[in-house]
């Protein structure tokens, strides 16, 4: 009795000898450098997309202060102008809602449409407004409320510049203080990035606070909600009927497609690592993490092969569909929606692959569920 | 052979092994009650949601407001009489139906654990656990063996489900869903970077996991081979507890189960440490009774543990009645001891139609449901249809006649490109919800071979 038992805990320890020796065989150099991906991310997409947009919207305010000092067509239309640079801009950060943008709720500050118009006259006439103080204002701030003040007072630029007469200023100081607000959001937001970049590149944990999962969360909550949703779904009527007046940038919505298309661009770049500016160069991303996964580095199993191609596949698709709409989204939901549908089932089919496919294959949840699972 | 199985029923055995279960599984309980309210998921998980899906049958079964509070307690005070052992026939009788039902109140929360709960329970219900080390323990008697092993039987019907599920060709020829799921611990100190990593690791957990599974239980019956299979257990669900920290409380249920199979000496060991530390002033403990349980008793218990049993054995299997592929259509997946058996995400989305304007509605998940409850409805199909079915219902109340339901879903299965899951064109609201197999699902056009 005894000696058996003295068997079984030599044999278990025998046992747990054999499996740490198991345990510590040498690490081999085919790891995936998870850090390399997220310093691309952080150092050659987000923080460059950042400072562009902020040199962007720099100019904006320089245009609006040229304005003030003189009133003419010509300036109208420089601000005019300026917007839809940094309108474009914006696009390629948007989804970045992490650390102080997720504090402040920065992107919503920034970008929920359709502008409440009642809202924002109501502003304009009152002497003390506070941004920050309800959600209510998010759609009475950023660039709607401008488009808005830009494009959508008044029917013509002859009657716009009525309104920003030097007699009744109301108009002007609300859209500089809209300026104001969105220059300071975005130096906090900035300087966020500058200060814990570092920090964030370590995290290379997998856990709901470290830096990868939350940024394929993002990616994804954009691409199906600030893409798919906002830009096509809602306008087109896929939930219930029918909003033109829903498109982004409504006043002036014939950059509506632009704008659509550069979100998408932004989520393509994202995806597969591609620097911000002009070099283009393709870094580390998502697309490399998955292709690194990928079951034909481990055998010839069939059973989830270049999914990497596939969702660049279903980007490509998208893209095509979308440069086949007018460049006036309500315009086109009001002509022909169908072609507007057709490209909101294409975005449609990557949220899918990205949603269940690729947080699947790369064991992040969506987003995080406190909870027991077996 | 009848003669052989009297003997058997007549055969006695001494009190500890039942006295120790007694008192870890009514600690074990109250320590899951605490860390469940402490993670605040009384409320995130009963309170918070407008909506919960039920299990066939019991729709009636549901969270009480502010008064779920008030089963927790009954739950919690009932685990703490069953521990010290007072009033042990109704505070286990109590612990049995408070702790079922929080477990049927929503669907979502399925656990195996959860039900291995309800079934210990319930078999201790018709145990003599108290009669030693307890508040209501009067004279020392012997217990009948067959009431020790009632627990361990039990014990052994989990793990050979537990293997036989995991022979399949996902799991031991693809090494799916270890594969996804270790590849994704990368954080994980030490072997994270490295052993999980590699190609022949989630091959080796895999066949380790099913080979434990299979063969654990007879290396606890056998005596020469005990203390080893212990130390598997041990190590075994330890290690499950680091690589998948969701998995709760099941490794440590798991682990403390396991004692019962070891000889009443060591019980008596471990309920004497109990009592040094506790200071306890127990009877004298060393002269067992002869305790004659009236074979009346046994007309009534019979039966029912007869009934309990056979149920045990035939309710897991119940999936091969059913058409199509387990993993995907989970038709009998649910209290058949499947544990960390697939990895499955889906995106399901719905769109209620009112047939007599041709308005229709698509549904945002998020005003009806919380994140937790979405994410497992979208791959359930007997979820999307109780839904479905709550959708149409709604709409209806907001004015909706002749109402349809729709579903637009896509699941993937162990890292399966996603597939369509559900016909899309098929009109989920007229689709009875019962236990019938469920035509609407599109067949999984891979196939898994598997044993079960």
């Amino acid at each position: 009795m005894i000696n058996n038992r003295f068997y079984s805990l030599i044999f278990s320890f025998i046992f747990l000898f054999s499996c740490s020796e198991d345990n510590s065989t040498p690490a081999s150099s085919d790891n995936y450098d998870r850090k390399e991906l997220l310093s691309n991310l952080v150092n050659n997409i987000i923080i460059p997309a950042h400072q562009n947009f902020n040199n962007q919207l720099q100019l904006f305010e320089s245009t609006v202060n040229s304005f003030n000092d003189d009133r003419s067509i010509s300036n109208l239309e420089m601000i005019q102008d300026q917007f839809i640079v940094t309108y474009r801009a914006w696009q390629y950060i948007e989804m970045f809602n992490i650390g102080y943008a997720e504090e402040i709720y920065y992107a919503s500050k920034m970008n929920i449409y359709p502008a409440n118009t009642t809202r924002i006259l109501e502003n304009i006439n009152s002497d003390n407004v506070d941004l920050d103080g309800n959600s209510n204002q998010f759609s009475a701030q950023g660039f709607p409320a401008i488009d808005y003040l830009l494009f959508g007072v008044a029917e013509n630029n002859i009657q716009i510049l009525d309104i920003y007469s030097i007699d009744n200023n109301s108009t002007f100081t609300y859209l500089n203080l809209l300026v104001s607000k969105m220059i300071e959001n975005t130096d906090a937001v900035i300087d966020y990035w500058d200060t814990n970049r570092q920090d964030f590149i370590n995290s290379t944990g997998n856990t709901s606070s470290s830096s990868l999962n939350m940024l394929a969360n993002d990616f994804v909550y954009y691409y199906e909600k600030g893409l798919r949703a906002n830009k096509i779904g809602i306008p087109a009527g896929v939930w219930s009927g029918e909003i033109p007046q829903n498109v982004e940038a409504y006043y002036k919505s014939d950059i509506s497609k632009i704008l659509a298309i550069e979100g998408l661009q932004a989520c393509i770049n994202f995806f597969k690592g591609i620097h911000f500016g002009e070099s283009q160069i393709n870094g580390e991303g998502l697309y490399d993490y998955l292709a690194y996964l990928d079951d034909t580095n481990y055998s010839d199993s069939s059973m989830f092969i270049g999914l990497q191609d596939d969702i660049l596949d279903s980007f490509d698709n998208s893209m095509i569909k979308l440069e086949q709409l007018n460049n006036n989204f309500a315009l086109q939901i009001e002509t022909d929606n169908i072609k507007m549908l057709e490209a909101y089932d294409s975005i449609q089919q990557g949220v899918v692959r990205l949603k269940t496919n690729m947080l699947s294959i790369l064991g992040i949840s969506v987003d995080y569920y406190d909870a027991d699972g077996d | 052979m009848i003669d052989k199985l009297l003997d058997y029923f007549k055969k006695e055995s001494l009190p500890y092994p039942l006295a120790l279960y007694r008192i870890g599984f009514g600690i074990l309980v109250m320590f899951s009650l605490s860390r469940f309210a402490l993670n605040g998921w009384i409320e995130s998980l009963y309170l918070e949601p407008d909506f919960h899906f039920s299990y066939y049958g019991f729709s009636w079964v549901k969270p009480i407001g502010i008064y779920t509070y008030f089963i927790f307690l009954i739950c919690f005070t009932s685990a703490l009489f069953v521990t010290i052992g007072y009033k042990y026939r109704y505070a286990i009788i109590l612990l049995f139906l408070s702790f079922t039902y929080i477990e049927l109140m929503d669907k979502t929360t399925y656990l195996n654990h959860y039900y291995l709960i309800s079934c210990i329970s319930f078999l201790m219900i018709f145990l003599p656990c108290a009669s030693f080390f307890a508040l209501d323990s009067k004279k020392n008697i012997k217990i009948p063996q067959w009431t020790i092993d009632s627990l361990k039987f039990l014990i052994i019907i989990v793990y050979i489900y537990a293997g036989l599920a995991k022979i399949n060709s996902d799991w031991l020829l693809h090494a799916q869903p270890l594969k996804i799921w270790l590849r994704a611990k990368y954080s994980i100190p030490i072997i994270g970077e490295t052993l999980l990593q590699k190609e022949f690791s989630y091959y080796l957990f895999s066949w380790g996991g099913m080979i434990y599974d299979c063969i654990i239980p007879f290396l606890l019956l056998y005596k020469r081979t005990r203390y080893f299979a212990f130390f598997m257990v041990i190590a075994f669900h330890i290690m499950t507890r680091i690589l998948f920290p969701p998995i709760g409380m099941f490794p440590y249920i798991m682990i403390f189960s396991c004692i019962i199979f070891f000889d009443s000496g060591i019980h008596k060991k471990i309920l004497d440490f109990i009592r040094s530390i506790l200071k306890l002033r127990v009877k004298n403990d060393q002269k067992f009774n002869s305790d004659s349980i009236s074979f009346k008793k046994y007309r009534f218990i019979a039966p029912i543990l007869s009934l309990f049993f056979i149920l045990q054995i035939i309710s897991p299997a119940r999936s091969i009645f059913y058409p199509g592929e387990l993993f995907w259509t989970e038709q009998g997946y649910r209290f058949s001891w499947r544990v960390m058996l697939i990895e499955k995400a889906g995106y399901t989305t719905f769109k209620v139609v009112d047939n007599s304007s041709n308005k229709f509605q698509v549904i945002d998940n998020m005003e009806f449901l919380t994140p937790f409850q979405e994410k497992q409805m979208s791959f359930q199909p007997d979820m999307i249809l109780e839904y479905a079915h709550y959708l149409g219902a709604t709409f209806e109340k907001r004015g909706f006649k002749d109402v349809s339901v729709y579903a637009d879903s896509y699941v993937t299965l162990n890292g399966r490109p996603s597939k369509r899951f559900i016909d899309p064109k098929v009109d989920l609201y007229k689709q009875k919800n019962d236990l019938m197999h469920k035509k609407w699902i599109i067949p999984m056009k891979d196939d898994i071979k598997s044993l079960l």
